[in-house]
């Protein structure tokens, strides 16, 4: 293999430290045996301990998991329909406005669209009385918003990549339009749809701006509560939640990963 | 291909026929019906126009080959008989029934795609089965029909395979296979041999044909391969531009090219402009400055007085010799530029008077390398004068 050049590593090696040394170093701590958080003590696995029998913070994080579960099952289904119709359809009218209004979300700063939404609720709660006052099922919606714009993304871009004949092929062979779209097309976009899922749920199970626009009283995610408890100084019960979130989070993003690896190998065997 | 399936043909696919006329082709007889007609189709894609007012009649059990260019507008054709796109204007009628508004899925119409098309994610088997299963049939009667599919095009032991796993003619197959097992009135092929080298080309051309005998079902095929169109086809159609230019047997539309487009589309020809001096109802001379002589051609042709007109002629039907042949009507000059060996036969470029240069190829009938014709050779080129023809377009 050809030596990489000094300036490469340098570069790399800088980059991988900006990134991860902050996350090392709360890993580390997570496991420290001292009160005081930046005074080491030793090694031990007592703050998980203390984590566990937090109900509090064990609350917030089902919630948050029921939350993250819920969004991104529904925004799988919505942007996987969005992204098919973005694809699919010939020029129909509105496809610009649809195509920029599915890609807002992603652009625009999480204050607006939590705050947009915010006001939204509430003039919806004014008008026909729903949702009454905001709570788990208004962060569902919110986040459904969001993460939706993602999969349609991402399945719009698989739906591209796919060879049109295929579906022709399956019309031909008698295949109406909606079983077509669940024998062929579907299962041809799979990966896609499932790393849609994965990254929905990362960024729904991640997400405390828009979050702390629309919960109600009683209905803190995890983020909102590590938050409000690093505002009464970081406990070191913090460090042990934060790194099972890594944990998790890092697993939902690997997995992710490989399914886009499959799906690009899927493509190339195509080709 | 050997087959020990048997699979029986559809009830109606023997043409009633009196005995005086079965053994000639549907289509040269008085009154046939066609079983595909195609009546002034046009196609637009906004301003371009790529099928341009075709009307066609197709007969059943023909094997029709529509062969051009690309851009020439063929797959377009094709794709509206499979009902992919909707013509501009004008009709397509399949066994007496108008197509117009009927959806690709509910058309008597099988089509066997270019790229094949097999789904990635289904095994062999599932692919065949796949239509069988959308005419809601019972499981063992879509089990034993892929079978015997799978036995027919020799792929009875792949059939748990994906399609990825296989070689191009196997997937070549799988797609015959899928395309054929719905039992179509009509099946499409586009391209069906355009992946395979060339050893498999030959080998499937045949087998294409025998299917199509043994099933009886009408077949057209698209292609851009004039090889591929005159091994196969009963009847070709020659397209260019949207049009169909010229409809006839392989053998009509080598010998008796329509226009110069068709002479030139297949096979290789010289072609020499000349003007009519000598318009007989059973024969002309032209007079042409290309050849520099009066060519002589022994069938009378539809012309104007004194029009400009072209003699095509195949290099095979061209003699060459250094010495001048005796009692030739048709008899030209030149020296020879280039030469090539190819093993059963020579080509020759000789380069005449005019300037012009004219291909001629001859089989080798000799091993002996000291008679063979060389550069800068003065030769004589003769040829019978029913071997040429006269192009008025």
């Amino acid at each position: 293999m050809k030596r990489r050049s000094l300036f490469l590593n340098t570069t790399a090696t800088m980059g991988f430290i900006f990134l991860y040394a902050p996350m090392i170093a709360l890993v580390v701590y997570s496991f420290n045996k001292s009160k005081l958080v930046t005074v080491w003590g030793g090694w031990s696995l007592k703050w998980y301990g203390e984590l566990f029998r937090n109900d509090q913070i064990i609350d917030a994080a089902l919630l948050s998991f029921k939350i993250a579960f819920i969004s991104a099952s529904v925004a799988v289904v919505l942007g996987t329909m969005a992204g098919f119709v973005l694809s699919r359809f010939r020029r129909f009218r509105g496809k610009m406005l649809l195509a920029g209004w599915i890609s807002a979300p992603l652009v625009m700063p999480e204050v607006i669209t939590g705050l947009s939404l915010l006001l939204l609720f509430v003039a919806m709660e004014g008008a026909f009385g729903w949702p009454a006052g905001r709570g788990t099922s208004t962060i569902i919606i919110a986040h459904v918003t969001f993460c939706m714009a993602y999969v349609a993304v991402i399945v719009q871009s698989r739906l591209s990549q796919l060879d049109e004949t295929l579906e022709e092929a399956a019309m031909d062979l008698g295949a109406k339009p909606s079983s077509l779209f669940f024998l062929v097309t579907l299962p041809l976009i799979m990966p896609a749809v499932i790393s849609g899922w994965l990254l929905s749920f990362t960024m729904s199970l991640d997400d405390l701006v828009i979050a702390s626009f629309v919960s109600g009283p009683g209905n803190s995610t995890l983020p909102m509560v590590i938050f409000s408890k690093v505002r009464l100084g970081v406990s070191p019960e913090v460090n042990a939640l934060a790194t099972l979130m890594i944990a998790v989070v890092a697993i939902g993003v690997t997995a992710a990963m490989y399914q886009m690896r499959r799906q690009a190998k899927l493509l190339e065997k195509q080709g | 291909m050997t087959s020990t399936v048997t699979i029986e043909p559809q009830p109606d696919s023997v043409p009633a026929a009196s005995p005086q006329t079965s053994k000639m082709p549907l289509w040269k007889q008085e009154g046939a019906k066609p079983f595909l007609r195609i009546e002034n189709v046009t196609k637009k894609f906004g301003e371009f126009t790529a099928v341009d007012n075709i009307s066609l009649d197709i007969y059943k059990n023909e094997l029709f080959c529509l062969l051009g260019g690309s851009g020439s507008g063929k797959s377009t054709l094709l794709r509206m008989l499979a009902g992919f796109e909707s013509p501009t204007s004008g009709r397509i009628i399949i066994d007496g029934v108008d197509m117009a508004g009927i959806q690709p899925w509910k058309r008597p119409v099988n089509m066997m795609f270019q790229s094949y098309a097999l789904f990635p994610h289904l095994s062999v088997e599932e692919n065949v089965a796949f239509g069988l299963k959308r005419e809601g049939l019972d499981r063992s009667e879509v089990k034993q029909r892929v079978a015997e599919m799978l036995e027919m095009v020799q792929l009875g032991h792949l059939g748990k395979r994906k399609p990825d796993q296989l070689s191009g003619g196997q997937r070549q197959r799988v797609a015959l296979a899928r395309s054929l097992v719905k039992r179509p009135k009509l099946l499409l092929l586009d391209e069906p041999l355009g992946a395979l080298d060339k050893k498999l080309r030959e080998e499937t051309q045949f087998e294409l044909i025998n299917i199509q005998e043994e099933l009886g079902v009408t077949f057209v095929v698209v292609t851009h391969d004039q090889e591929e169109a005159m091994t196969l086809a009963s009847r070709i159609g020659v397209m260019n531009h949207g049009v169909i230019v010229q409809t006839a047997e392989p053998h009509d539309v080598y010998e008796y090219p329509n226009s110069r487009f068709v002479a030139e589309f297949i096979g290789s020809v010289n072609l020499f402009e000349g003007r009519v001096i000598e318009d007989l109802p059973d024969s002309v001379r032209i007079d042409s400055k290309d050849a520099g002589a009066v060519l002589f051609v022994n069938h009378g042709i539809s012309c104007a007085p004194n029009q400009k007109v072209h003699v095509a002629l195949r290099p095979e039907k061209t003699q060459i010799s250094k010495e001048k042949p005796e009692g030739q009507q048709n008899c030209i000059k030149g020296v020879i530029e280039e030469t090539a060996y190819m093993g059963s036969l020579s080509v020759y470029r000789v380069r005449l008077a005019s300037g012009m240069e004219v291909r001629v190829t001859q089989p080798n009938t000799t091993r002996d390398l000291g008679a063979r014709l060389t550069w800068n050779d003065e030769v004589y080129l003769y040829w019978d004068e029913d071997s040429s023809v006269v192009l008025t377009s």
